[in-house]
């Protein structure tokens, strides 16, 4: 089992510990609810050290990365600007969701999922190898990494970590900046404002001890989960994998297809039928809890949930599930949970942003 | 993690404690909210449901997981706790206090069947 460098800051913290893809994360540090409203009220703390960073080095760096993925590099036209994407087989499935980073011209920067890493990095050194021999992957496993999320994320990080201040200050959602040996980014995972720090192992629990005095609260995978799932953002092996494309994951929005660029998994794309589409349910009255796998049942036919939950900011369970296409937003749909089957609202995700719930409050009973 | 001496226990994690009346009231231990985390959605049989024993009753949900609860014994529902269905959080902070539902047991309960503290504490540990 891997540990993090943040380890022995989490065993110290009384962090109830968890296997999640090979590592050993914290998926609570007492309770998980209340590390959930913290980000959204306030700031919390993650860490993400197993998620690997994998460096692309050398002349032509963009050229390659924009036919290796889904979306389009070329969109990266300022130093420090982010773009999320996915990393496609062949047929369109999805090998993993990422971050690549465009940090010079040859050296950009992409952060894989803990689960799929060795497989992406095998994969991209397949294409490596056949199209761009001279560049350079380089795994960064000589980085921690530490999401600072919630309102007061940013001004908490600059109290723990004044040296951060000014490389920091002026990025603008989705931008990052190298200030000293660290990179400090403005992305997340939950739906609020904040940072993504990469520090140098040494100084990573020097770094989590710091804002953690400043009253960042460390949350674990847990609170990560709902508070991604309220923000509707997609958990790789869960709500999509290699059997599914991204425009049958709700993630049209990320795939470049209309212009003369060709990408690993394009043609795929173009030649699959999309006959299902991913959306968000809110469950109507109090029946039970939506849970990944139960299956949907709509107007059109059956649809199973991918993610599902309950959500502490709306005090209802919501969940992510792949319907069949045309399925729309304001209608209802019966869900399997045990032995009954539960109303519930198709909805278009995201559920919460910045705080605040998206989701008219919905009545169970009303006519629909 | 507490579990009381003056309680019995089931290895499924139910807490039972015998009612001077006969009947038996049933939550679910410490242990187990520990196991389960924060809980968000709790459903009880329903009063006058004659249950055999072991027979699933309950429902406990967290924001982890959905958990049975079992009848410790075979019986007849006579009451329920609709503090606890809408307060689910209340059972992580006092889980002897947030009690879920009440069994008259039918006749031949036998309460020497049941763990007491030390022996559920050696089953969980």
């Amino acid at each position: 089992m891997h540990q993090t460098p943040l380890h022995p800051a989490h065993r110290e913290a009384g962090a109830r510990l968890v296997d999640f893809a090979g590592w050993q994360m914290p998926l609570h540090y007492g309770s998980q609810l209340e590390e959930h409203h913290a980000v959204r009220r306030d700031a919390g703390m993650f860490d993400t050290s197993h998620m690997l960073p994998i460096d692309v080095e050398g002349a032509g760096a963009r050229e390659f990365l924009r036919g290796a993925l889904a979306n389009d590099v070329a969109r990266l036209k300022t130093p420090g600007k982010a773009l999320y994407s996915c990393l496609l087989r062949e047929d369109g499935g999805v090998l993993d969701d990422l971050i690549v980073t465009f940090l010079r011209e040859d050296l950009f920067r992409v952060i894989v999922n803990a689960g799929t890493a060795l497989k992406d990095l095998g994969w991209l050194e397949g294409l490596r190898a056949k199209r761009a021999p001279a560049l350079k992957l380089r795994p960064r496993r000589d980085l921690a990494m530490i999401a600072v999320q919630g309102p007061n994320a940013r001004e908490k990080t600059w109290q723990a970590l004044p040296e951060l201040r000014a490389a920091s200050e002026p990025l603008g959602a989705f931008f990052g900046a190298q200030a000293g040996e660290s990179f400090i980014a403005r992305t997340g995972y939950t739906g609020e404002d904040g940072f993504e720090l990469l520090v140098p192992v040494e100084t990573a629990v020097e770094s989590w001890k710091r804002l953690a005095a400043a009253g960042v609260k460390p949350c674990g995978l847990g609170a990560r989960d709902t508070l991604r799932l309220e923000a509707g953002m997609n958990l790789y092996g869960q709500d999509m994998d290699e059997t599914v494309t991204p425009l049958e994951s709700g993630l049209a929005w990320t795939v470049v297809l209309g212009d003369a660029r060709d990408f690993v998994g394009k043609a795929g794309l173009v030649a699959r039928k999309c006959e299902r589409e991913l959306t968000g349910l809110v469950l109507l009255g109090r029946g039970g809890v939506l849970r990944a796998h139960q299956k949907v049942h709509a107007a059109a036919g059956e649809g199973e949930i991918t993610s599902g939950g309950f959500s502490p900011t709306l005090e209802q369970s919501i969940a992510l599930a792949r319907l069949p296409a045309g399925t729309a937003p304001g209608s209802r749909v019966r869900v399997e949970v045990r032995a009954k089957r539960l109303e519930a609202l198709v909805v278009k995700p995201p559920f919460v942003r910045h705080g605040k719930s998206l989701i008219a409050k919905p009545r169970s009973g009303a006519p629909s | 993690m507490k579990h009381p001496n003056d309680l019995k226990y089931t290895e499924s994690h139910e807490w039972i404690r015998i009612e001077p009346d006969g009947t038996i009231t049933v939550g679910i231990t410490d242990h187990a909210q520990d196991a389960l985390g924060d809980l968000v959605f709790i459903e009880l049989p329903e009063l006058g449901r004659k249950l055999a024993g072991a027979e699933a009753c309950a429902v406990v949900e967290s924001v982890k997981a959905a958990s049975d609860v079992y009848a410790p014994v075979a019986g007849e529902v006579v009451a329920v706790n609709d503090a606890a269905v809408e307060a689910p959080g209340d059972l992580n902070k006092d889980p002897y206090a947030t009690w879920l539902f009440r069994i008259k047991p039918a006749a031949g309960f036998d309460a020497g069947k049941l763990l007491d503290a030390a022996a559920y504490e050696k089953s969980v540990t």
